[in-house]
């Protein structure tokens, strides 16, 4: 995963709410075995019906409750392979929320009226470090957990930092009782 | 509850050891990929299952290499070959206890109460229905799980959700949900673990809390759970991952439900007395109303585009509207109990000549032990396709799909735009409601029909 610093460029706004990774990326492309080239069927019905037009920048700007419904990180993967670097929108989907954090896309939560004006100001710069959104309009300060941020900051392999832990985990491996079934045994 | 298995699976501070990782072909094979790219193993092939369900044909296709579709052959075949490399137990294609991830995992006895148990599919909710902490995950964090058996988890909030009263005649554990989510709203359970409690779910069989905590997600929720009882533990007993000791699990089982003093970060009551049959209108399943009322006046652009694309007109009733299709399955409703709900309320009837209507086993076994009580013949008898086990039209990522401007009722989870297929027009309603709406050819108040 590339380290996230600094996103900066034009926004491309879609101002929908609750909008599901069913659109997103619909189910025919999830049948492909790998990870990459998913950018092209990207929101693949609306962009082919003409009800929304996408601009490949930097960062998008979505509406409440972006991602919600299927747990498909197909989703985030096209997002980003299309050109996306951040989505700033007023709330997330939860499993969406984290998949994005998993792979470097930086999910940006603001305030519904932060997230228009950014839009309307059509640019904006967001800082990783400072935790801020600069744009014509002001300079806005987002939350973000310090672990994801540490994270996304360094681009640091998610499975790489757990195997540092695999002390422990043997030791809670060796500590708690054996729980559920041997799957082996069915 | 949720408090008591998570802090009992905590390896450190943020760090949940996982103790079932259930593997379906569609959002694991980059995860298997990340794996030989970086020469790791799956840590705990014991605690892994896969099977295959997303994109299989449920028409009777016995292995994976007779699969039709090229795209869907090869990922089954790919999850195959991984799972064969990595030494993970698979039930694919063919064998005898191949079905819906979600169904399959409490058919064997595998999901238990107290268990963190993770799939790289968000209905995993329904797992919680025995006291178990489940929830989806995406493929990153499958990749994870293969290679730590750990997840990466900020802790969420909690919530109680208490049912007061009995359900009435023809109102299900479907409409329940439905109606909960109705008035949550589909953001409503964002960020949360939600316990579904009171006398009402104490009442309902597992299959029924599994619809409940099944649909969870779709009211935003991270995981739905209800405590284990008697009714669990005898679901548990006898099947083929039950605990050696069952006298012992149950007894530390016991200690599991929340402590009377425990306390949520929101806690709502429902009145389930109250409770009518429900049928969605729009194109998330918080567009909701009871079968009796009408197509409801859009308050918000959202709505307005939702019937749009549902091509309904506000104060059209809910009862006039005409069906193209009728689905009965997916991992919300398509269990033995589901089946049998269904088929009361079918036979002696015929499907209206103006839908076709399928009827989809959630498991083998689930289609095997409908055939030994006859299911198969009360919905065949009607009119209705006898299928074999699969996700199928409740994602369309199989043959099963409907065509542009179809109209569906379907016991499946979601209503979402092009969800069964590019254009078609989803209802979701309980398997009582789909099979009386099969027969009549619109929906009907099952509460007075016939």
């Amino acid at each position: 995963m590339e380290p996230v610093e600094i996103i900066e460029g034009c926004v491309s706004h879609l101002p929908r709410a609750d909008v599901d990774t069913d659109q997103i990326i619909p189910k025919q492309f999830l049948k492909r075995v790998e990870r990459t080239g998913f950018g092209e069927y990207l929101f693949y019905d609306w962009i082919r019906d003409g009800e929304i037009e996408l601009e490949p920048n930097p960062i998008l700007v979505a509406g409440p409750n972006f991602g919600c419904g299927s747990s498909r990180e197909h989703a985030p993967w096209a997002l980003q392979d299309f050109g996306f670097e951040a989505i700033i929108a007023p709330s997330f989907a939860d499993i969406f929320y984290g998949n994005c954090m998993k792979i470097g896309l930086l999910a940006v939560i603001l305030g519904e009226r932060d997230c228009r004006a950014i839009a309307e100001a059509g640019a904006a710069r967001i800082d990783l470090d400072d935790q801020t959104v600069d744009f014509a309009g002001g300079v806005l300060r987002f939350e973000i957990d310090e672990q994801a941020k540490h994270r996304l900051r360094h681009g640091l392999d998610d499975i790489g930092i757990t195997l540092q832990s695999a002390a422990a985990i043997d030791a809670f491996e060796a500590a708690a009782p054996a729980r559920g079934a041997d799957t082996r045994s069915l | 509850m949720f408090d008591k298995i998570w802090d009992a699976h905590e390896v450190a501070e943020g760090l949940i050891y996982i103790d079932l990782h259930l593997v379906h072909e569609v959002t694991s094979p980059q995860a298997f990929d990340g794996l030989r790219l970086e020469g790791r193993g799956v840590r705990r092939p014991d605690r892994t299952i896969a099977t295959a369900d997303h994109n299989v044909p449920t028409d009777g296709t016995m292995a994976a290499r007779l699969i039709a579709d090229e795209l869907s052959r090869v990922q089954v075949e790919t999850l195959e070959r991984n799972c064969e490399e990595f030494s993970v137990p698979i039930h694919s294609l063919g064998s005898d206890d191949q079905g819906i991830v979600h169904v399959i995992g409490p058919e064997l006895g595998l999901t238990q109460p107290g268990l963190t148990i993770v799939c790289g599919d968000s209905h995993t909710s329904t797992h919680g229905a025995f006291g178990a902490l489940a929830f989806g995950i995406g493929t990153s964090e499958v990749e994870h799980v293969l290679a730590t058996q750990c997840l990466v988890q900020r802790r969420p909030q909690t919530m109680r959700i208490a049912y007061t009263g009995e359900l009435g005649a023809g109102v299900t554990a479907k409409d329940l949900i439905l109606a909960t989510i109705g008035r949550l709203g589909t953001r409503g359970m964002v960020g949360h673990a939600v316990e579904y409690a009171g006398e009402t779910i104490a009442g309902l069989s597992m299959e029924n809390r599994m619809t409940i905590c099944n649909m969870t997600i779709e009211g935003g929720g991270r995981a739905g759970m209800i405590a284990p009882d008697e009714t669990t533990f005898a679901w548990i007993e006898g099947r083929r991952a039950a605990p050696a000791e069952l006298e012992a699990a149950v007894a530390t089982w016991r200690e599991l439900p929340s402590d009377d003093e425990a306390a949520f970060g929101t806690e709502v009551e429902i009145d389930a007395a109250s409770l009518s049959p429900m049928v969605t209108w729009g194109t998330n399943p918080g567009q909701v109303v009871e079968v009796t009322e009408a197509v409801p006046e859009p308050t918000t652009e959202t709505e307005e585009r939702a019937l749009r694309y549902m091509d309904l007109e506000p104060g059209r009733a809910m009862q006039e509207i005409a069906l193209d299709r009728v689905f009965i399955g997916s991992c919300t409703n398509s269990r033995i109990g589901d089946l049998r709900e269904a088929a009361s309320m079918v036979e002696g009837h015929r499907v209206a000549d103006t839908l076709t209507a399928m009827v989809v086993p959630g498991s083998a076994r689930v289609k095997a032990q409908a055939e030994a009580e006859g299911l198969d013949e009360v919905f065949r008898a009607a009119g209705f396709d006898w299928r074999s086990a699969g996700c199928s039209m409740c994602l369309g990522m199989n043959p099963d799909i409907l065509s542009p401007g179809e109209r569906c009722a379907s016991t499946s989870n979601r209503n979402f735009e092009g969800r069964q297929g590019k254009g078609g027009r989803t209802h979701l309603v309980s398997p009582k409601m789909a099979a009386a709406a099969a027969i009549e050819g619109r929906f009907v108040d099952i509460r007075e029909w016939e």
